[in-house]
Formats: C-alpha cells, structure tokens, sequence
C-alpha cells in the first residue's frame, strides 16, 4: 500500500478531530422550514416497505408519516410533531451513543417549547444534513452545537401555536402564556392544548428564527432536572434498538475478514471448501478502497445466520500479500522512546521566554519520563451495519458516530450518488470515539451490492480488537523548573509520538490544545520526535487528553513537592500566571482560568483537602481543561503492601455549564470516571510484528463490577456559559490523580501506564 | 427440528444442535434482547436463564439445552423478581448505552432469585460476569439493592 493511502485515511482523521474538538460559537440556525422537510423526508423514505421494529412500528413508516400533510400528527418543523391527543413527537438528530443525548435534545425542545414532558416520544431522525445540520456524535460538542438550533426549534413551534390562538380568541399574543403543552390567555379563562391547535398551527409560517425570543435560565422549567433515559424501557425489557437488532425479511449474514495486520492483501483463499459448509450462501474477495477509513481487502463470507457465517469463518484461509503491511511493534516503540528521550529535537515546536536560563537560574529543577501504551475502543457492541441494495438505493442501518459523514463516504465506496443512499440511525452500543470511522458501514455497503438480499454484516469481537483505531501510545520526557519563590519557572517537554505521512502526528497523536492552555510556565519548550507508524490511530475517548494529562498534572504534582509548596497552591498559582503567549487566539476557545480556578477550588474543598489520612491513605488531585470542560477530579485510595489499591472515594468537579439532564450528567461523571480508572489500571494493547496481541477481553481486563468504586461523587458548578458536552471532559484528570494518591499513600511516582505493568490492583 | 421452551413457549427451530443458543435466540427466532459481545463467555451480554440459573447463552448449545426452560430478557419481566429489578433500573437510571444491560438485568434477577437479600459481596460475585464498558456500575449495584428492599 502506498504511503499517501495512509495518509489520506489519517488526513481524514485528523480534520475530524479537530473539528470536533474546536466548538464553534453556537448558532446553527433553522434554515430550513417544514415544508422542506416534507419534501427530503418524502424523498428518502421513497421505496421503504420494511420496518426495523421498534415497538411494533415500522421505524421507515414512522419517518415517511411525517410526509402526509394530511396526517393526524402535524409537523411543525423537522423537530417537532403534535398530534390531536397532545402527544408530541421530538426528533433527536444525533447518534445516541450512551452519552444520552436523545434524552437532552427532547429537554432542550421541550422546555423552550413548553410541552408536557409526560406526553413527549423521543424519536431518532434519519439522516439528513441538508435539514438538521451536523448530525455526528463526537468530541462532546453535539450539545455545544445544537443548543440553539433546537430552542429555536422549540420556540418557533411554540409561537406558531400562540399565533393560531392569538389568532382564534382575537387577543395579543404577548398576553398568552404557555405551560405543559397548553396556551392560556388568563384575562378571558381561555385555555387550548397544543394538539387541538396544531392542524391550524402547521400551516402558519414559520418563524424567523432569529426573530424568537429564547427563554432564560430563570424561566427553565426541564432543563437541569433529573431524567431517566427516554429508551429506558425498551433497554430493560430486551426490545429491539440497537444496530446488531436489525432484522429484514429475507436477510442474509456476513462476516469479513481482513489481513491480522494492517495492509495485507489477499492473494487467494479456500473459496470451494467455504462455499460447500454448511449455511454458507457464498464467499468472495474483496479488493476494497485501501483506505483504513473505507474498506481493506478481505474476503466476505455470506451466510444463512451468523453462526454459520462464524463457523466458515474460522475455517478460512487466506493466503495474504503481506508486502505492504505493519511490522509494527509496540515493544520496539517503547525501548526507541526511551533511548531517544534525552535528545531534545533542534526545532521546537514552542519556545516562549528563556527555558535555559530558567534552568541556569532555578532552585530547583525536575526530570522525569512518563509513557503510556496503546489503547483499543471496544464498545460492547461489536461493529455492524445493516445495507439493502434495492431500487438503486443503498438502505442501511448503521450504529455509528458519524452518520452525516459517514454517508458521502458509503456512497463513494457504493459508487453511487450521496441521494441513493438512505441511512437509518439505530441506537449505538457504545462509541467512545471508534464509530467515528464508518469503515464496517462501508464494508457492508460494499458486500451488499454484491448480495441480492438485505445483508447484515457482523464483526467478531476478535475482527473489533484486531481492526480497530487506536489510541497511540505516548512518550513524555519533562523538565521543569522552580524558581526561588516556589513557583513554576519553565517546562520543558520532548514529546516521542507517532506520524502516519511522515510530516505531522498520526490521529490522536499531537499534543492537544488542553495542554497548550493550561500549562503556564513562562518559560516554556515544547518539541516533538515522530516515529512512523502503519497501524491506524484515532480518537479514543477525549483524544489525547486522555493520556497527555496523566503526564502532565503527574509531572506538575511532581514539580509542587519540589517547590516544597502545596499542590494545589502551586496549581491555582501556574493557572493563573499572566503569560499572553498562551491565552488562546482562536476565540471559539473558552479556556478560562477563573473556571479552572473554580473546579480546582471546590474539589479540593469537598475531598477535604490538607486532611490527616492514616498511614498508607492518600489523597490525589489533578485538573484539565477538555473538550470545553473545567474539570477536576480528586481520589482518595490505600495501598496494601502487595500494591493492592484500595479506592475509598472519587470526586469530580465540572464546569460545563448549565447542565440539561442532571442524572444524566451524573451517569456521564461516573462512568468516564470508571472507564478511566479501568483505563489507567489495566488497558494496554501489544503490537508485535504488525498483529494485535491481544483478541478479546480476556486479554484486555475492562474493570469490572467487584473492583468498581462503591463512590463517585459528582459535582456541578453551574455556571452562566453556554452549556458544553459531558461525554469525554470527567475522563482524563482521574489518571493523575490516581498516581498522585498513590505517591501520597506509598511515596512511588507512577510514571507508567496501565498500572497493572507496575505490579498494582484494584482490592475487592 | 428441535422444540425449545422459552418464555412460557414452545418454539420449533430448524438448526444444527451445535449452535449456541444466543444465534438460535437472535437470528432464528428473533429475540434480539440476547446480545452478542465477545463470544467466549468473558462480557455476559448473551445471559438468559436455563432452568433458573444463569447461563452465558454464547457458550451453550441449542442441543445441550434440552427441554430445560429458558427465560431471555424479553421474558424476565414477566417473573416477580425480573418486574422488580427492571423497574428498579429504571428508577435508578442505570443505562447509559444501554448494550450490557440486559445481561446485566438477567444475572441481577438469578441473584434475587437465588438470595433475596444479597450483601455487597453477593452482588460482586453474582456480576462479576457482566461487563459495563460504559462504567453503570454504581447504579446497577444500587439498583440490586433498591430492588432486594422491595422484596423484604
């Protein structure tokens, strides 16, 4: 495989995370009414028949209702239905991914729009840019980015209700008011529910959105309460919602296989052998795009149900053309970084102030070298996709991340239009930044142009583990100074890190825009070394947060003990230094640190911070600035003689703005909580020779439920900002102050990730 | 042709008697609650109930079942205990993607049926098994809990 082919899937990437790392100023505005909507909502629902069930409906049905303008539900923009018994139907746009977002939007709509939260169905909206805007999931910016939009969307039907009714009842509409999905107008006794206006309502113009005055947070009636999930019930009772739950008449199975290492090509394989086992329907190869991103070579496997397919799959055997695949070894990588470390490169990538005077002048100066390994996704669903070639459509029903930019990519690996193909949003079990990549939605497009029958394409989770974007691994190597007052002089940093082109990082590689912000020494070097790498890398929950700030606030906690200060003295002290060359240009960056200052603050008031802990109990605390979030976490832990860490407590502390959806947003504190602290104790993943070591999860120790923290208390600092995402901001400070607790309790700096490598465990 | 009872059932199937139940549940008989994770019994999203007891359905064949009962998460509600710790998930808002958790659900009622009471360390042991990729630990073991009060 050429070169530029990895490049092209990592330019790829990389422009997807950064732009879903960069959150614009909100403001996504309706552009387009309902009657537009009619029309592209009628237009890809053309040629449906079948129905992914979802509670007995037909999930295409459902959509194309909203094209009958003389329907009982009335549209009042691509959001919002009302129907005559006051149920209201809201569309969420986004992928719901576990970070709750069906259930946020509904709020959001629904508060602005004064609707009974009681008579509200959530509904998944098909995919259509052109109508909703964005509509992916990632870097914890869809509530950022819709946060307008959708109270706009909420207030523009809502003033099309009070304008029938104005209308009707001969009074202002500024003398009506709007309560649980009924309009009063209090001077007369006059009362209208929603749904006896809605016919009439449907029909008037829709609202400038510009011309909508949005509520303020005094006015909130839903937002910022506690919610269940609006899938809550079906997730309990085992209904279908999930991609893997597709099921169409007629369908068939398959399973593809790609080359162990990343690259390879098939040159043959045991086609008449495959074809004549049992259930199996056929075999081909398929040559694929190259491109990590779209479809590798492999073979499909087309069979009568899944297991059959399985089965086959086991039995194949390909001969591949390993010429142009990864020899990459991570043991190699590690031993390299570490011989390299002390050669700091020539060229800088920042240089602010004077770093070897500072160094020249100190009281004190600290050196130390942190890595951390490679990392896999693993969602528990295992990666499928759903597609029906039919009619010259390509249909398909595809968890993923990325559904609006997924498709043009479907279509070109389709050969077909972008308008041929229909994608369906399913629920997603689980992303964490791996369904950004909508490489098994092309496979599956890809095979089922060959297959006559709707196909479901199902990953093993040894094809997952083994095909997956992965965090790359990282090396630090750190010097800081303190200076005669105890405070933080100059840091210096040589990053060893990963390019796929050879000329910038690979995905999820560079050092992130958090680090940049937050560390604020005035004097500072920052420099990188890159090793090639052919494996493909992604964004891995909060990437390169995720792992960057265990080096840096470890490092930090590092530099406040030899400043002989307090560690959080000396970090409020390093936050709030005045060096201009690291306040953000770009303005769509709200850094800031009064909210750094804030979260550190009570966290270190609600740990009890500067308490006596016995001996062998520690209290750790590290913060980060992420995906737009102010966030500290704090972990207070014993340690045992044979390293067994015993986790008394977790606190975190976030300023993302007002919350939506309070027990969803605890839920999403709690689990980047748990994941990091599962992360950081024991998730490592072994390359050798271009293969992934590790196939399944026996492999690859997620924590489970006895070693699961009995405590994570979140915390809230709601401020006025505008609200900013939950799903990545709680995971990457609880890795620093897990070390730092550890150095507290036994006096060993851990500078090494997954902490299983140093001997450590978690206690039942 | 085999006969399975499952749910209170009979339900014929045409499959080879070495297929695990979990194919035979989702692909044959479309009972898409069951979920696939991993395959080799290590993330218990595929539990149901055999005879009462928990069983990982991935690793068990439709032949070895036998006549044996079956109860799948599609069925459970329909049990005392199964009702009670479905409500109490939802009261405790325990899903977050929602994919483990009917596994989840499976094993927490096995654990009810077999220990109306369950201590902390009842409940690691009885969801060990179970793996939360999403960390709804927290709540599944206060859900347990919530659920176990409401049988006193």
């Amino acid at each position: 495989m050429a070169d530029t082919q990895f490049a092209q899937s990592d330019a790829y990437l990389s422009a997807l995370i950064r732009e879903v790392r960069s959150v614009p100023p909100a403001g996504v505005s309706l552009t387009m009414g309902r009657r537009t909507f009619f029309k592209l909502a009628g237009a890809s629902a053309a040629g449906l028949v079948l129905g992914f069930r979802l509670g007995g409906t037909a999930f295409a049905a459902e959509t194309a209702n909203v094209d009958e303008p003389d329907g009982k539900d009335q549209a009042m923009n691509a959001f919002i239905r009302i129907a005559p018994d006051n149920t209201i139907t809201i569309y969420s746009k986004c992928p719901e991914i576990g970070q709750g977002i069906k259930t946020s939007f509904g709020v959001i709509i629904a508060d602005e729009l004064d609707a009974d939260w009681n008579h509200v169905v959530m509904e998944q909206a098909d995919i259509n840019p052109k109508v909703y805007g964005s509509q992916g999931a990632g870097g914890s910016t869809s509530i950022p980015h819709a946060w307008d939009q959708l109270r706009q969307a909420g207030a523009g039907a809502k003033a099309m209700l009070v304008a029938v009714a104005a209308g009707q009842w001969a009074v202002d509409s500024s003398q009506i008011t709007a309560r649980d999905s009924v309009l009063t107008h209090a001077a007369s006794g006059r009362s209208a529910t929603y749904g006896s206006l809605a016919v009439a309502a449907a029909k008037m113009p829709v609202p400038d959105p510009k011309s909508l005055k949005l509520k303020s947070r005094a006015d909130y009636r839903l937002i910022g309460k506690r919610y269940r999930g609006v899938d809550d019930p079906k997730v309990v009772s085992g209904q279908p919602l999930f991609g893997i739950d597709v099921q169409l008449p007629g369908m068939v199975y398959a399973t593809y296989t790609k080359c162990p290492a990343a690259g390879g090509k098939v040159r043959s394989f045991n086609a008449n052998e495959i074809k004549a086992l049992h259930g199996v329907l056929d075999a081909f190869a398929v040559d694929g795009t190259g491109m990590m991103v779209e479809v590798m070579p492999g073979v499909a496997i087309i069979a009568r149900d899944t297991w059959s397919a399985f089965q086959a799959k086991d039995k194949l055997q390909v001969d591949w053309d390993l010429s142009e695949a990864s020899r990459d070894s991570t043991s190699q990588f590690s031993a390299e970084a570490r011989k390299q470390a002390a050669n700091f490169p020539q060229k800088p990538d920042d240089n602010i102030g004077d770093v070897d005077k500072s160094f020249a002048n100190a009281a004190k100066t600290v050196e130390a070298y942190y890595e951390y390994p490679f990392a896999a996704h693993v969602p528990l669903e295992p990666m499928n996709t759903t597609a029906h070639w039919h009619d010259g459509v390509m249909e398909m029903w595809v968890p993923t991340q990325q559904p609006d930019r997924g498709l043009p990519i479907v279509a070109k690996v389709a050969g077909i239009a972008p308008e041929k193909v229909v994608m369906h949003q399913t629920r997603v079990g689980g992303g964490f930044g791996r369904r950004l990549v909508n490489d098994y939605a092309c496979e599956a497009a890809a095979i089922a142009k060959r297959v006559k029958d709707p196909v479901k394409l199902q990953w093993t989770r040894e094809d997952d583990f083994a095909h997956d974007f992965y965090r790359p691994a990282g090396y630090h190597q750190f010097k800081g100074a303190i200076d005669k007052g105890g405070r933080l002089d100059a840091w210096q940093e040589h990053f060893i890190t990963f390019t796929a082109d050879g000329k910038k990082e690979a995905s999820g590689a560079n050092l992130t825009d958090n680090l940049r912000y937050s560390i604020k020494a005035p004097n500072l070097r920052r420099a990188k070394t890159m090793f090639p790498l052919r494996i493909p890398t992604g964004a891995w929950r909060a990437p390169g947060d995720n792992a960057q700030v265990f080096a840096a606030q470890s490092f930090m906690h590092e530099l406040s003990l030899a400043s002989g200060r307090d560690h959080v003295e000396f970090l409020l002290d390093a936050v709030n230094r005045d060096v201009p060359e690291l306040v953000p240009k770009d303005r769509t960056v709200n850094f800031s640190p009064s909210r750094a200052t804030g979260v550190i603050k009570m966290c270190a008031d609600k740990a009890g911070w500067g308490k006596t802990l016995p001996k062998g109990s520690g209290l750790g605390l590290a913060w980060c600035y992420s995906h737009a979030g102010h966030v500290a976490q704090a972990v207070e832990l014993s340690v045992d003689a044979n390293k067994r860490i015993k986790i008394a407590r977790i606190l975190v502390v976030l300023d993302v703005g007002p919350i939506i959806d309070m027990a969803g947003s605890q839920a999403q504190a709690q689990g980047a909580s748990t994941d990091a602290l599962s992360t950081a104790m024991g998730l490592k993943i072994n390359i050798e020779n271009g293969l992934i070591q590790e196939q399944n999860y026996n492999a690859y120790p997620i924590l489970r439920m006895p070693f699961a923290p009995m405590t994570i208390d979140p915390y809230f600092i709601q401020s006025d900002n505008p609200p900013t995402g939950m799903g990545e901001p709680a995971f990457p400070a609880l890795a620093p102050a897990l070390g730092n607790a550890i150095f507290a309790a036994t006096g060993e700096r851990v500078r090494q990730l997954p902490l299983r490598d140093l001997g450590y465990s978690l206690a039942v | 042709m085999l006969t399975l009872t499952i749910n209170g059932q009979s339900r014929d199937v045409d499959v080879p008697e070495d297929m695990p139940l979990l194919w035979v549940l989702r692909d044959h008989l479309s009972l898409v609650g069951t979920k696939y994770g991993c395959g080799i019994a290590q993330c218990g999203v595929c539990t149901v109930h055999v005879a009462g007891k928990p069983v990982r359905s991935c690793q068990l064949t439709v032949g070895d079942v036998g006549t044996r009962a079956i109860v799948t998460i599609e069925g459970i509600g329909s049990t005392p205990n199964g009702a009670k710790v479905q409500k109490a998930w939802m009261e405790a808002a325990v899903p977050q993607c929602g994919y483990c958790q009917a596994g989840q659900i499976m094993s927490a009622t096995a654990l009810l049926d077999a220990n109306p009471q369950p201590d902390d360390a009842d409940i690691d042991a009885a969801m060990a098994g179970n793996l939360c990729r999403c960390g709804t630990y927290i709540r599944i073991r206060r859900a347990i809990k919530n659920a176990a009060a409401k049988s006193a």
